[in-house]
């Protein structure tokens, strides 16, 4: 939903909270911004490789799956060309306080998997790639 | 009751009483310059922006102003600390370096507040003197001159203008050290909706606002062989003149006046008086006229009527009220009347063209030199009033003459023009001209002599009066209102069906009537002034063998000889006349 | 409808937009169009940022990227290179002047680091004309919480206890006002913003009001219902026109959305807000006068006792506040009153903004706690004195402050501090001053904005700040003595000493502080006729060292006033007396030869 200028009526306390509970997610991409190290930030490598692989329907399809979940503590961003040509698309994951865990070749059923297991229980699964530089962005 | 202590005395006031109000009680004089306490009147300038008057008090960070800090329960106060004093002493010298010093050549010089504090706090040198001050274009209308380079933004005339008259002509503009009272767009006053009241000349305490002075015109039309020159005095300028020579306030100087002037050379001493009992004779008729028609049914009356003698109450309904331009009498102020009769009945009867006889007038008032310059008062350019003065004017002239007036033996008012009645003496005072009018338009109406001419519920000093009087079968309700402010709140309920009624309305521009006109020697505040003057507007009245304007004798001649009645032809068109619209701002 | 996955918020203060911040908007939203992200990337545009020195801002959430000095040219490069492809622009980063280091994140710079942001909590993060958003970040729950769970009573005992204290100037605790508007009794009252922000520098007020102004809506509302109004009233100065222009937006939607108006969210308590435009005199920020002013009288003070609390707008009690104190109001009732004061000092609660400006590197608009030291400020977050000159002193407080030497500089910040060391907060204008400034020439510039601005309505404000101005006029002109000092001294003591309001009282304080802390300047200037900072004309020379002068005669040819003589190959004089001071000599000398003294 989009924030809008002109809105209904808040006739009670009540419906100031809905309209809260409605217009949270016009904010929110803000909100984790400013606590990004508290969240679980998944970076999606976008580059003209990995846009060419799906990377931009990867990453609809993994916010879509984190609203489906009702994951709150999620922040999607992207990252430029890895080099891991070979395995696009690829997502780096950062758990709060974890070092980063990049996976490949993440599409389809994968997405789910990862959910399933990494991001909601910490667990790893296949396909990780072996982190061999540091970005000077993190 | 308020308990404090003031330079260690104890003093109990009323809650709401200020420092000074206290301090006066203990026989503590603060200086004040800003201040101006007509409370009588309902005016109080409370600016406190003047800042002498600042008072220590204990327990306060800054000084005080004593005429706008109220008191405490507790509160310690001293007036002459040395931190005081130096306070003051630095605000006046402030004051002064931002004045010209032509005390010598000023209007005001020995009338002046400023120049009272200077000389009341020693000052022999001025530790700030400053650049070149700025200078404001003078602005001299027919009545009233502004040098602004003397304003001490007290702003005594903007809360007259104002608040008291709601005239708005003049309001504090520019800021600063520019800061100056002005009318809007710095526009000339004349081209104001100014009044000319003269209520802003009256309070103002340096000569920022004086009159504009015609007293040398006068001994120039006296000295000049080929003029005859006849003077006219207002009933309000003989119950106060003597304050100018020292004399206690409310003192009735009528017969030293009249010889002051005859010795001062004019040809012929005359009464404005005669000219009141004139107008009586016609707003009276006028009066009749309008009651008798609306009592018979007829519709296009307009009721009530209203008095018409004060100019700066004409000027102000053309501004203000300039719908209702038919519903004032059409009688010409008494001023105005006494020209016109003597340019033209007196003049035949001298054998001499209107334009070798000068007609000067004495008037408490500075709308009266702004009436007479009304272009319709004038035959071919020549005024049925040449000139105006003031009490203050009169009393400098009579100085000037070498005459000493304590000395003066009791004259009398040369005829035909002198002759008069208490009727129009009580013009001076608010409430005179009403019961004047009331003592003729009863007897008309009643054909009936009156047991007592004294209608006391007319008389007072409140603000806005009414009264019924039995006449007959007819209740007459009758309103009074002096200052301008007054007279709207009047006019507006009339407007707006809150009152019942009225079928006539005296009113009176300034406060007290024609005793408390602009033209009056200077009150400095103290009302005690003005009741004194009124009380002594009674006496005179009091003393009159006649007290009804139609008895008397000299306006019945007139009448017989040259007028016919009243309302009459003639007199039609010499003494009414008709207004103007006038724009609002 | 796809996900939104970024948000690109641009500074759209008045100074970034001046800067074109709002044709990079438009820049960035066609690119974005072009390359079909319009439904993934949205562009907001947020209020100050505050980091003015740094502007036009363009900040990328979720990553956080905080983009510096961008022009309308880089939008292509941030799209294509940034939300296309994740790469960040690093040319557009800020640099750390210590390290050299980009920094990516607002958070790591020393800018941000030592700021609290409360008043200007969503400043730069929230569209001001999206009622939505606000509403997103809690709010109006502050109103919601003070009208179903608190008595008027005891909203205004929750602002007592925060401690906060008035932000325009004064320092008067808020809670208490509020409390004596509460307990008078008539039939109207009303709730006044003081928008006439007016102080040289300052401009915090116009910041919230752009960037937040529903709080202020808020807050006002909150007043209203905690003293008794149904009324309120903002006096915005006419010269802000975009704050003017959201604030009037967001009244509009807070009408719309029922949050003004009667019955507010269903409860007994209605209230709405009138907008009067103030034409911009400093004295108007004065309560009395500016409530004569919104009566459409002269602007000018009346005397006080009566307070507005009694006998205000159209002689009703009044609550005046100014803006930054009100931004405060909503975050006490979401935060409560104990963590609201448990931030600042003993006797100052919260934050302050200051617009920190003058000789210090980062310009702009930050919010500390109460009890930050000003060297925190001026070097941390100001980060030093520009050029790698000396710091001399800076002025708070604007034309009713003082200036704090380096002997203040680790002296905490709070409002009884500072008058201790005699300047006040006043509304948070700060000034840095180096080795270049000359104090007089600093108390003669502040003395000649209240002289400008001055009602004319007393006489010590009127005459006696012009007679000072002439006084310091003469001093730097070299043609006082050391009597006119202490007449100096003496006189601003009366005018502090009888002035009617608070514009009055406060004028003479640069004078007399600068006197107090910087004495030798000012004798320098009257008994050795020097200025040492080399700012008074007409007391500085133009002198040829005879060590270096060539005798080239190139000065003596552009000298206008055949000041300078000398033969050819021998140094060269200058004739005080005749010189006018013009500096061609100086710009011509090949060889230095000519200083100033």
């Amino acid at each position: 939903m989009k924030g809008c200028a002109v809105m209904d009526k808040v006739k009670s306390l009540d419906d100031l909270r809905k309209m809260k509970a409605a217009m949270q997610n016009a904010t929110e991409l803000r909100e984790k911004g400013q606590n990004i190290d508290k969240l679980i930030e998944v970076k999606v490598s976008m580059a003209t490789c990995g846009i060419a692989a799906g990377a931009r329907e990867t990453m609809a399809a993994m916010m879509d799956e984190a609203t489906k979940r009702g994951i709150k503590n999620i922040v999607f961003t992207q990252s430029g060309c890895m080099g891991y040509c070979h395995s696009e698309p690829t997502v780096t994951i950062v758990r709060p306080g974890e070092e980063p865990v990049t996976f490949g070749e993440v599409k389809g059923k994968r997405i789910t998997e990862i959910f399933d297991s990494y991001i909601l229980k910490g667990e790893l699964v296949d396909g990780i790639i072996p982190l061999s530089s540091k970005s000077i962005h993190d | 009751m308020i308990n404090l202590n003031i330079d260690g005395k104890y003093v109990k006031v009323p809650k709401g009483a200020t420092i000074l109000d206290a301090a006066k009680q203990l026989g503590i004089e603060i200086p004040t310059l800003c201040h101006l306490d007509l409370h009588d009147l309902g005016v109080v300038n409370k600016a406190a922006s003047c800042r002498i008057c600042v008072v220590e008090v204990k327990g306060r960070r800054n000084l005080a102003p004593a005429c706008a800090t109220p008191v405490t329960e507790g509160m310690e106060v001293h007036t002459n600390t040395m931190r005081v004093l130096n306070a003051r002493k630095t605000v006046l010298e402030l004051l002064l370096s931002d004045h010209p010093k032509d005390c010598l050549t000023c209007a005001k010089s020995g009338q002046c507040d400023l120049q009272d504090l200077a000389e009341r706090f020693c000052l022999r040198e001025n530790r700030y003197e400053g650049g070149a001050q700025s200078t404001y274009k003078k602005d001299v209308s027919p009545a009233i001159a502004r040098d602004m380079d003397k304003c001490i933004m007290c702003r005594r005339c903007e809360t007259m203008c104002n608040d008291v008259q709601t005239v708005g002509a003049l309001s504090g503009v520019n800021r600063g050290f520019n800061a100056v009272v002005a009318p809007a767009f710095d526009m000339p006053l004349e081209e104001s909706v100014c009044t000319f009241c003269g209520q802003c000349v009256a309070v103002c305490p340096t000569g920022a606002l004086v009159e504009r002075d015609y007293s040398w015109q006068v001994i120039e039309a006296i000295a000049d062989p080929d003029k005859v020159v006849v003077v006219q005095t207002a009933p309000a300028v003989r119950a106060a003149l003597g304050e100018c020579f020292g004399m206690e306030p409310g003192t009735l100087v009528t017969g030293k006046m009249a010889s002051a002037l005859r010795q001062m050379g004019f040809n012929y001493v005359f009464d404005t008086d005669f000219a009141a009992d004139l107008t009586i004779m016609e707003e009276g008729a006028e009066l009749l006229d309008r009651i008798t028609r609306f009592l018979s049914g007829d519709k296009s009356v307009r009721l009530p009527i209203l008095t018409s003698c004060c100019p700066a109450w004409v000027k102000f309904f053309e501004h203000q009220y300039p719908d209702l331009l038919d519903v004032p009498s059409t009688a010409k102020s008494p001023q105005q009347m006494f020209g016109a009769i003597a340019k033209n009945y007196l003049a035949e009867k001298l054998g001499i063209p209107r334009e070798k006889l000068v007609v000067v007038s004495v008037m408490p008032c500075l709308a009266k030199k702004y009436e007479c310059a009304r272009p319709e008062f004038a035959v071919n350019g020549n005024p049925d009033v040449d000139i105006s003065i003031t009490t203050r004017e009169l009393a400098h002239l009579i100085k000037r003459a070498n005459i000493d007036f304590m000395s003066l033996p009791e004259g009398d008012f040369d005829s035909p023009l002198g002759e008069s009645t208490g009727a129009a003496v009580i013009f001076g005072t608010t409430g005179g001209v009403i019961e004047a009018a009331t003592r003729t338009a009863v007897e008309w109406l009643t054909g009936k002599p009156l047991d007592d001419v004294n209608f006391t519920a007319l008389r007072g000093l409140e603000g806005c009066r009414e009264a019924k009087l039995k006449v007959g079968d007819l209740e007459l309700h009758i309103g009074i209102a002096h200052e301008l402010g007054n007279a709207r709140k009047l006019l507006d309920s009339i407007r707006a069906g809150t009152v019942e009624p009225f079928h006539a309305i005296e009113i009176m521009a300034c406060p007290g009537g024609c005793i408390g006109g602009g033209g009056q020697p200077y009150h400095h505040g103290e009302m005690e002034i003005i009741r004194k003057r009124a009380q002594a507007i009674y006496r005179e009245d009091e003393g009159k063998t006649r007290r009804k304007s139609h008895e008397n004798p000299d306006i019945i001649k007139l009448y017989e000889e040259y007028l016919g009645k009243p309302l009459g032809e003639k007199s039609h068109h010499l003494l009414h006349t008709h207004y103007f619209k006038r724009h609002k701002i | 409808m796809a996900n939104v996955r970024m948000h690109v918020l641009v500074c759209g203060g008045t100074g970034c937009t001046s800067s074109r911040s709002l044709e990079i908007v438009d820049a960035l939203r066609a690119e974005i169009k072009a390359q079909g992200l319009a439904e993934e990337v949205k562009v907001v545009i947020a209020g100050c940022f505050g980091f003015c020195e740094k502007g036009p801002i363009v900040k990328i959430s979720p990553d956080n990227t905080f983009y510096v000095q961008v022009t309308p040219e880089d939008a292509k490069e941030i799209v294509a290179e940034h939300i296309v492809k994740g790469r960040k622009v690093s040319r557009l980063l800020y640099v750390d002047p210590k390290t050299t280091e980009h920094i990516s994140d607002s958070k790591h710079m020393d800018f941000y680091k030592k700021q609290l942001r409360i008043a200007l909590r969503n400043c730069g993060f929230l569209d001001p004309e999206n009622i939505g958003e606000y509403i997103a970040r809690d709010g109006y729950m502050a109103l919601g919480k003070a009208l179903f769970e608190m008595t008027p009573k005891e909203v205004v005992d929750e602002v007592k206890k925060s401690g906060l204290r008035g932000r325009g100037g004064g320092g008067f605790p808020t809670g208490l006002k509020w409390e004596i508007a509460a307990s008078y009794k008539a039939d109207q009252k009303y709730v006044i913003c003081n928008a006439d922000e007016g102080d040289p520098g300052a401009f915090m007020d116009r910041s919230v009001l752009e960037g937040d102004p529903h709080s202020i809506i808020e807050a006002m509302a909150i007043c209203g219902y905690a003293i008794g109004a149904s009324k309120g009233v903002v006096y915005i100065r006419a010269e802000y026109p975009l704050a003017v222009e959201r604030l009037q937006k967001a009244i509009v939607a807070a009408r719309e959305t029922g949050l003004l108006g009667n019955n507010i969210l269903g409860s007994d308590f209605s209230f709405d807000i009138d907008m009067y435009y103030g034409a911009g005199a400093f004295v108007c920020g004065e309560e009395t006068a500016l409530i004569r002013s919104l009566q459409s009288e002269r602007g000018e003070p009346t005397s006080k006792p009566p307070f507005p609390a009694e006998s205000g707008f159209w002689g009703k009690p009044s609550n005046v506040n100014n803006v930054e104190t009100f931004a405060n109001i909503p975050v006490i009732f979401l935060k409560g009153a104990e963590w609201f004061a448990s931030i600042g000092t003993a006797k100052s609660k919260g934050t302050k903004v200051f617009a920190l400006a003058g000789k210090v590197n980062n310009v702009g608009l930050v919010e500390v706690p109460m009890g930050t030291t000003l060297r925190e400020v001026i070097f941390d977050i100001g980060g030093g004195i520009r050029n790698g000159k000396k710091f001399k002193a800076a002025q708070t407080g604007g034309p009713s402050g003082g200036c704090l030497t380096e002997k203040f500089l680790d002296t905490p910040i709070d409002y009884d501090n500072l008058i201790a060391a005699g300047s006040m907060m006043g509304s948070g204008g700060m000034i840095v001053l180096d080795e270049d400034d000359c104090m007089v020439n600093v108390a003669k510039f502040y003395l000649g904005f209240t002289v400008e601005e001055s009602c004319g309505k007393c006489t010590p404000c009127r005459v006696g700040n012009k007679r000072m101005l002439e006084m310091l006029e003469k001093i730097s002109e070299g043609k006082a003595t050391e009597k006119d000092l202490g007449r100096l001294r003496e006189l601003a003591g009366i005018i502090k000493d009888t002035s009617l309001c608070g514009l009055g009282q406060t004028a003479p304080n640069p004078v007399l502080s600068t006197l107090d802390n910087f004495y030798d300047e000012y004798l320098a200037h009257v008994r050795d006729k020097r200025c040492p900072a080399g700012k008074c004309k007409s007391l500085m020379q133009y002198v040829i060292d005879p060590a270096k002068c060539k005798g080239c005669t190139m000065c003596a040819k552009v000298c206008p006033a055949g000041a300078i003589s000398g033969k050819v190959k021998e140094p060269h004089v200058i004739n005080q007396d005749k010189c006018v001071k013009c500096g061609a000599c100086f710009a011509t000398c090949k060889f230095g030869a000519i200083s100033k003294r």
